[in-house]
């Protein structure tokens, strides 16, 4: 079983940034089937855990208020922490990643992404913001040191329905199923804890 | 069991009337708690340190001095004492001369400050919080304990036969607590000397502390102090009664909307399930402040925080008339509950008496 956790930050109901989402999150699904595990000879199984931001807003803002999460957004947090790979779609607004998103992630203990393996994605309501993910969402996930994926998705409104999305979203999907079971070894932080002699000796 | 309060001493516009106390109001009302909190019954009055608006206390071992000569029994201390901006040398000083002025009633607590602009307007830098904060302590430590004190350090300049005066009163010194919120380094700094470990839990959820406190006591019983549940703990808490519970939250509601730590965030309800804050009767706040003990084991000291958010000092008043009545029933408790191998809260006395002893 491969668990992916899926965050997506679209506002409206229904929303095209969780169309994407859900488009990446079966291609990955579909992928992971289709992976011929040493162990699971039949393609892996996947359980997708989608967080709509929209759902957990005003979470993510106490959080930065006081420091500490609500016990709704400690399980959202627990499920993008402990999942096996990412999906993170947001919408572009004022040329970048949403408030809302940027600020799940500044919420984020930074060691918890560290090796993730990442999709990006963004929707806009044209093309001329594609270069979002290269340079807004690409850096923020190096930052955190997660494992992005060389196949971003942006989608504007126009791509919906065009075949070349599709082709990108069974890429991507593709290369996230791929390191997602790819067994690769995540280097733990080491154990920071210093005995006080050494602490004194510094 | 020794319980007090433990004031920030901050500047706050209360929001329900937009009246600001004067900086000499707010000092004039920090001693008024003092004094009351003698009064009611309590043991202990900590004040903070800060050096930046909109707080007062820059001064703590002034304002201490002050209570001292117009307290009988009251223990001064702090919450806390700057151990990374302030020169350890000054510190001994400042505090064993309040010492023999309060005829030991006093300790005090150590924290390293979260303001940055704050370490370089003392020459230092945030950076090196923790390097400062084990460096520092460790020259205190020993201007405290060593008559003639030959020492150098990176981060102050060098001292050849020196000798810090006065001499702790009785060759006792002050009892040290280390308050962190999150910081390993200082629990073990804490365990590896003996001394008390304050977790300042009142702003977030228990489990954080658990974990550090659970560190402390067992270095402290690494390092060959005693047994883990031996190790000196205090808690902060954060309450506000009225007779009938809904009164209490009426009333406070306002000051929690706009406190300056929490304020314009989560729902006082919210607030109250996860963290210690209790608003309501006063049976409400006897029952929430033992549940304490329950997550962190038999522990020595609890200090509550009453005075901040904007409340005027006669609220604060009404408040301490309050926790003077509640604090008989929790000392009842917790004195009941606590083993008689697990220490109670320490004292110049208690710690004379262990030295006459060793």
């Amino acid at each position: 079983m491969t668990r992916i956790a899926v965050v997506t930050a679209g506002l409206s109901q229904p929303s095209s940034t969780r169309l994407l989402a859900d488009q990446l999150a079966a291609a990955t699904r579909d992928a992971l089937a289709n992976e011929p595990l040493a162990n699971e000879p039949l393609g892996g199984d996947a359980e997708v855990t989608v967080i709509e931001l929209r759902d957990i807003a005003v979470d993510v803002t106490n959080n930065m208020l006081t420091g500490f999460p609500s016990p709704r957004l400690s399980a959202a947090i627990e499920s993008v922490t402990s999942a096996d790979a990412l999906i993170a779609v947001t919408p572009v607004f004022t040329a970048s990643y949403s408030g809302l998103f940027k600020s799940f992630f500044d919420v984020l203990d930074k060691e918890s992404l560290v090796g993730k393996p990442v999709l990006i994605a963004a929707t806009g309501g044209t093309e001329r913001h594609s270069l979002v993910l290269d340079y807004q969402l690409r850096p923020m996930f190096a930052y955190l040191r997660a494992e992005v994926t060389p196949t971003g998705v942006y989608a504007a409104s126009s791509d919906f329905g065009s075949p070349s999305l599709h082709d990108r979203v069974r890429r991507a999907g593709a290369e996230l199923a791929d390191r997602a079971v790819g067994g690769r070894t995540v280097a733990k932080p080491a154990d920071t804890f210093v005995p006080f002699e050494q602490l004194l000796a510094q | 069991m020794q319980f007090g309060v433990f004031t920030v001493g901050d500047v706050t516009t209360d929001p329900t009337t937009g009246v600001t106390p004067t900086e000499a109001e707010r000092i004039k009302a920090m001693v008024t708690i003092a004094l009351k909190a003698e009064e009611v019954g309590l043991d202990v009055f900590a004040t903070g340190e800060h050096h930046n608006p909109p707080f007062v206390p820059s001064s703590p071992t002034t304002m201490l001095g002050y209570i001292a000569a117009r307290t009988e029994k009251l223990i001064l201390s702090t919450s806390t004492t700057l151990i990374t901006t302030n020169d350890p040398v000054k510190i001994a000083e400042d505090f064993a001369m309040l010492q023999h002025l309060a005829d030991g009633r006093v300790d005090l607590m150590m924290g390293r400050g979260n303001t940055g602009p704050v370490y370089p307007w003392f020459g230092q830098d945030i950076r090196q919080g923790i390097p400062l904060a084990v460096e520092n302590y460790a020259l205190l430590h020993k201007l405290w304990r060593e008559d003639v004190v030959n020492w150098s350090g990176k981060f102050r300049t060098p001292l050849q036969e020196f000798t810090s005066t006065p001499r702790p009163l009785d060759g006792v010194p002050p009892f040290v607590w280390h308050g962190s919120i999150r910081s390993p380094e200082i629990a073990e700094q804490a365990a590896y000397y003996g001394d008390g470990f304050f977790a300042n839990h009142i702003f977030w959820p228990t489990y954080h502390f658990q974990q550090l406190i659970q560190l402390y006591r067992q270095r402290f019983e690494h390092y060959g102090h005693g047994s883990a549940d031996q190790a000196i703990v205090g808690l902060g808490g954060q309450v506000f009664m009225r007779r009938n519970s809904q009164d209490a939250v009426r009333e406070f509601r306002p000051y929690f909307d706009n406190a300056p730590v929490y304020g314009h965030g989560p729902s006082l309800e919210d607030f109250t399930s996860q963290t210690p804050l209790t608003v309501g009767s006063p049976q409400e706040v006897i029952d929430k402040t033992l549940t304490f003990r329950e997550h962190f084991g038999d522990y020595q000291r609890q200090l509550f925080l009453m005075d901040h958010a904007g409340l005027p000092l006669k609220t604060v008043l009404e408040q301490l008339d309050l926790l003077g009545e509640i604090v008989p029933v929790l000392r009842r408790e917790l004195d009941a509950k606590r083993p008689a191998h697990v220490p109670d809260g320490p004292t110049h006395q208690s710690l004379l008496e262990k030295k006459v002893s060793a």
